[in-house]
């Protein structure tokens, strides 16, 4: 008796899962903040376009799993992963310890730079304690940016923390930021691509010290869901070698 | 002190949150809220005075700016003004050339504006029903006495509304207090933004929300001490006399 009901579910499981190739990796949703050009933004029209879109929705095509992607603000993305909001997060997120602790992490899909970043008539030396003294600096409100700022600068100079990328080149269009510290392909595509006006690069890309700066971006996921965690870095692996990846990467970085 | 300093680093030796950096943010958050509040709301009480007498004034020129002037500022959200009053101030041209710029480029002045405005909307209406509520006989009485306009408002109508006023002008204090919560959105570090920076750096919101949850109580309770004692001097006379 008992076991004819097991098998009979047990039936309708394997049907619910048929249309997927991998049987423990369900359909999930992935949580986005955006815009952050060029890695996640909204055309025109209104669809989420960006390069972990691209690449978020070619891994899933891989694995043979729907993902849908749900937008949420940068400051609460972590707890919404652990409120069951979304099952895994794609959204320029630099892997670090202190995360971890929270999140478990993909492999590292990107790693990109951070740069100072300054409108053209703005004149600044190498960023260092002296010649950041007593200038506003912008970061963006929880990123490794606004720590790493915090720590080094924060004494000597005064950080302004914004809530999107969007308020940030406001403020600095209107003069009220003497500087922002940003990832670079973001800074190049929201400030410097843009031709909304005349900004540079101040000094050398940032990458160290690696207790700031990570191992580059990962996917991240509730600590329990391993298998996703390894289905994803196996389709990762799949699209490097297949020439997907670059095909991706061209599109939002140009070739290198 | 550095034996407070001491005790502090033990008492703080076993947590990863709550160390002297991000107490620092709390206190300077603290610092923040409360000049911004107090401000607002001595600047908002001195306007408010004026506008609550003009507002019930019988020339239509007078109460009419003033009743459209409340009308926007309460009938629209605060973070909406402050936007407005922040971001949009950006798009006046050649701001940045002007004395304006000076005071409107960091984002106090800005907040300050905004809170300002909006309390002393609020105040104004509170003084304007208090003002219209002073009873018939004192106004029959003060005529009588060949009092002028003008002395009568300041003799009589205006020390009764005040007290009248008191507890409704109370709950607009503490209001301010928890309205001013929204000044972080324009990157100002008070209580809340230093909640939201803890939050955002340790990915801990009970701890970093419910600390500051905390400190707004303790302001809270002090505001509410402060014009309980008012009300018990000032309006003792209502008392029910005691044996």
């Amino acid at each position: 008796m008992k076991m004819n009901h097991l098998l009979s579910l047990g039936v309708i499981g394997a049907t619910l899962v048929a249309g997927s190739a991998n049987a423990e990796v369900r359909d999930i949703r992935i949580g986005v903040d955006v815009p952050y050009e060029p890695m996640e933004f909204r055309t025109p029209e209104g669809e989420l376009t960006g390069f972990d879109i691209d690449l978020g929705n070619a891994l899933c095509a891989e694995i043979g799993i729907q993902c849908e992607w749900v937008v949420q603000g940068w400051d609460g993305i972590i707890p919404g992963l652990q409120a069951r909001k979304y099952d895994a997060i794609m959204s320029s997120m630099t892997i670090n310890e202190q995360r971890r602790e929270q999140v478990l992490f993909s492999d590292p899909y990107i790693t990109p730079p951070s740069a100072w970043f300054a409108p053209g008539d703005v004149e600044i030396g190498t960023p260092s304690d002296e010649t950041l003294e007593g200038l506003t600096l912008g970061v963006q409100r929880g990123t490794l940016q606004d720590n790493y700022v915090t720590d080094m600068y924060g004494d000597v100079a005064d950080v302004n923390r914004y809530a999107t990328a969007d308020d940030m080149v406001l403020d600095m269009d209107s003069g009220r930021l003497d500087a922002a510290f940003l990832d670079f392909p973001i800074g190049k595509s929201t400030l410097l691509d843009s031709g909304a006006g005349d900004y540079k690069v101040v000094g050398e890309k940032v990458t160290e010290p690696k207790e700031y700066f990570g191992e580059g971006f990962g996917i991240a996921f509730r600590q329990r869901d391993k298998e996703l965690a390894a289905a994803f870095n196996e389709a990762l692996a799949t699209l490097k070698s297949d020439g997907t990846y670059d095909e991706i990467h061209a599109t939002y970085f140009g070739e290198e | 002190m550095d034996a407070l300093m001491t005790w502090l680093e033990t008492a703080l030796a076993d947590n990863s949150i709550f160390t002297l950096q991000t107490l620092g943010y709390y206190g300077e958050g603290l610092v923040t809220t409360v000049q911004l509040v107090f401000l607002s709301l001595i600047i908002g009480l001195v306007l408010a005075v004026p506008l609550a007498i003009g507002r019930g004034s019988t020339y239509r020129w007078v109460s009419l700016p003033i009743f459209l002037y409340c009308y926007v500022f309460r009938g629209t959200p605060l973070l909406v003004q402050l936007y407005l009053i922040y971001y949009g101030v950006v798009f006046v041209d050649g701001i940045q050339e002007t004395w304006l710029w000076v005071i409107l480029e960091k984002p106090f002045v800005p907040a300050l504006i905004a809170f300002t405005l909006n309390t002393a909307a609020y105040t104004t209406e509170i003084f304007r029903g208090a003002i219209k509520s002073t009873d018939r006989g004192e106004i029959e009485a003060a005529r009588a006495y060949g009092m002028s306009k003008g002395l009568m408002l300041r003799r009589i109508v205006l020390p009764s509304a005040f007290r009248r006023a008191l507890p409704a002008y109370g709950n607009e204090v503490i209001f301010m207090l928890h309205a001013s919560a929204i000044a972080s959105v324009v990157t100002i570090m008070d209580l809340t933004g230093a909640a939201r920076f803890v939050y955002a750096r340790f990915y801990a919101p009970f701890d970093a929300f419910l600390f500051v949850a905390a400190i707004y109580l303790c302001l809270t309770f002090g505001i509410l001490y402060l014009f309980r004692y008012l009300e018990r001097r000032l309006l003792a006379h209502l008392k029910p006399a005691s044996g």
